[in-house]
């Protein structure tokens, strides 16, 4: 049965449409993630799995119960805020067992409650403190443990992360992880970083202007995206997008990049990755879509047995971020950034050979900016 | 001082020096009055007449203090004002703490609790600062009137908190604006209703602007006269009506130690709340600006 399960849910906000029918399902002890950049309506549909604002139609079902028209309260949901949302006055340990309080468990399970998330996040020296003398983290760990003493149905997690430095979110993220593997708690989490998305996700739902534009495991988000928005959201440095020619036909299809100054740029298509959409585009322009890691520098001694198709580019810029280097360098119409190793000895306005793998790349339609291959 | 860097120079000093005589000789214009009221107020009426209004009492002497408290005619009566002091207490304090609470529960519905026309009602409420008083004298006369409350001290209490309404709604809900709604929205999630979130989440945090709204409505209805004037009878009336009453009273040697006297009875209260939470006063009024 779906722990959590959306249907056909809409939202309008006087003449403005924050979620269009948006649905979908995920099973207990999945990780959810809602990605998007912001006012995408990922904050709004997760208020509205909270109960915290009303949906304008559709259906909400926790655990098999509608659950479309309950208070927060009864829907037995915990939420982890972005600002934390500490109670002031309270001491850490109130703060933890007020839920419990409120629902009436006797004060010795709220001890116990108590006693167990603290051991669980480490904060049990820090129980008897206020949150104004907790630090960043510890007020992360603390609204953490505020949700983890309920043992609800379901956790909703609202950019939880985003207040702290980059060290501590790294961290934090796979302290997160370490509990959702332990605890086998279902989780919806919402997130701009798409990189937060991608390493903590069961199922990554990426939003667009109230609509989910993809649901699907991270693997097939990263490398199998619907079109270009997912595409380019998903994954950092972005994914390279080239404007295309479309020649040839089934068997034989090549890509005619027009780079100025320069020979025009041929790419043959892999044949096994050829779908029916194509054979409309022949002639069209189309999008072709390649991630950095695609491409590539030619390793010198294999020669001949490079993988994937081979050219040669003046480098731009060369930015080396200590794992791997990023070039950039002009392909088509623009410039285009490039993943390579760390030892690769390139200045800046040399000439580089490269090697773009046709076998990972993707095409869009230039109209719809739809997937086609 | 000035968080200015410059160097001391002779010239700045003695501008500084000059500032500074200029401050203390209006901060000594300004307490004058209340110097002489003190004065006056611990002299023998022999001293008043012949002596100048800033000498010292030869033979300082309480007297005139206890003949204010208990003996100064106040028109026909003569009890003093100490009565009357015991009855805007028990008009002040009623009417305090109901306007304050009440004006807590607006400032969190309305901030908290939102609703399709809440802010135009805050709107609306906040035309209460703006009416004048005088305005509303005979409507309220004979709103009074049909409640059975007229001359009495819970009518004088019913007109203090509706006015007072107005104030302390707009002291509370532009704290309570300050106040992360995400709190409200825990705990909702923890299972906390309307009450409890506010009693267990808001109020705590709450002291500052509660101290302003008590400073506030303590000072206005402590020192209101046209009210008590209007809505009392001879035994409800407040203690500004009173000293009123004891200042005109025209039988005989006019006793300004007694007048003096009384008037500091009356003016002492709202002295002793200002120095008591004054800080506090200031502190709430910014609050919000500088929270993180």
């Amino acid at each position: 049965m779906a722990a959590l399960e959306i249907n056909n849910v809409c939202k309008i906000f006087g003449s403005e449409q924050v979620l269009r029918d948006v649905s979908l399902a995920i099973d207990s002890g999945e990780f959810l993630i809602l990605v998007g950049p912001s006012g995408c309506g990922k904050s709004t549909l997760m208020n509205a799995i909270a109960g915290l604002e009303p949906v304008t139609s559709g259906e909400i079902r926790i655990a098999g119960e509608e659950v479309t028209w309950q208070t927060p309260a009864e829907r037995d949901i915990a939420m982890v805020f972005q600002s934390y949302a500490l109670y002031p006055s309270m001491t850490v340990r109130q703060n933890i067992s007020f839920g419990l309080e409120m629902r009436k468990v006797p004060r010795a399970e709220r001890e116990a409650a108590v006693e167990r998330v603290a051991d669980l996040l480490q904060i049990s020296h820090l129980l008897d403190r206020k949150p104004s003398q907790l630090s960043g983290g510890q007020r992360q760990r603390v609204a953490m443990g505020r949700a983890l003493a309920r043992e609800p149905k379901i956790y909703l997690f609202d950019e939880p992360l985003s207040n702290l430095d980059a060290k501590l979110r790294v961290d934090m993220r796979t302290e997160i992880k370490k509990l959702h593997q332990r605890l086998g708690t279902t989780i919806v989490y919402v997130t701009h970083d798409q990189i937060e998305a991608m390493t903590l996700a069961d199922c990554i739902a990426v939003m667009r202007d109230g609509r989910i534009l993809q649901l699907g495991t991270p693997d097939e988000v990263y490398n199998d995206p619907v079109d270009i928005f997912v595409a380019g959201f998903m994954g950092s440095p972005s994914m390279n997008f080239i404007v295309a020619i479309l020649e040839g036909g089934a068997g034989d299809y090549r890509l005619r990049i027009a780079t100025p100054e320069e020979e025009d740029l041929v790419l043959p298509w892999p044949a096994v990755r050829e779908t029916p959409d194509m054979a409309g585009q022949v002639g069209r322009e189309v999008i072709l879509g390649l991630r950095p890691e695609h491409i590539g520098e030619e390793d010198a001694r294999l020669g001949d047995r490079n993988e994937g198709t081979r050219i040669t580019a003046r480098i731009s810029v060369v930015e080396p971020t200590g794992a791997d280097i990023l070039l950039q360098l002009p392909l088509g119409q623009g410039e285009v950034t490039a993943r390579v190793g760390p030892r690769c000895r390139v200045l800046a306005g040399e000439r580089l050979a490269l090697r773009v793998d046709m076998g990972r790349a993707v095409l869009f339609d230039s109209e719809t900016e739809r997937r086609l291959a | 001082m000035d968080n200015v860097i410059r160097r001391r120079t002779v010239g700045a000093r003695i501008g500084r020096a000059m500032l500074y005589a200029v401050l203390l000789l209006a901060a000594l214009f300004y307490l004058l009055p209340l110097a002489v009221m003190l004065i006056t107020s611990v002299k023998p009426l022999a001293e008043i007449s012949p002596g100048t209004l800033l000498s010292l009492p030869r033979e300082p002497t309480l007297a005139p203090w206890a003949k204010a408290w208990g003996e100064a005619c106040t028109g026909m009566r003569c009890e003093g004002v100490g009565g009357y002091f015991f009855n805007s207490i028990a008009i002040v304090a009623p009417a305090v703490a109901i306007s304050t609470v009440i004006g807590a529960l607006n400032g969190y519905a309305l901030t908290k609790w939102r609703f399709r026309g809440s802010e135009l009602l805050f709107a609306l409420m906040l035309f209460g600062c703006f009416i004048p008083f005088q305005v509303v004298l005979l409507p309220m006369a004979q709103t009074l009137g049909w409640l059975g409350l007229s001359s009495s001290r819970a009518g004088l209490i019913l007109v203090h908190v509706v006015f007072g309404i107005a104030f302390t709604t707009l002291f509370f809900r532009n704290f309570f604006v300050a106040v992360p709604t995400e709190l409200v929205s825990a705990a909702k999630l923890d299972g906390a209703g309307f009450f409890r979130i506010f009693w267990r989440i808001l109020l705590p945090v709450s002291t500052p602007i509660i101290v302003v709204s008590v400073i506030w409505q303590f000072t206005q209805i402590w020192n209101d006269f046209l009210f008590g004037v209007a809505f009392s009878a001879h035994d409800t009336q407040p203690v500004t009506v009173a000293l009123n009453n004891l200042v005109n009273t025209s039988t005989g040697v006019r006793e300004y130690n007694v007048d003096m006297a009384a008037a500091m009875i009356a003016a002492l209260p709202t002295l002793l709340v200002y120095v008591l939470a004054g800080k506090y006063f200031v502190r709430g009024l910014t609050a919000g600006s500088v929270k993180g």
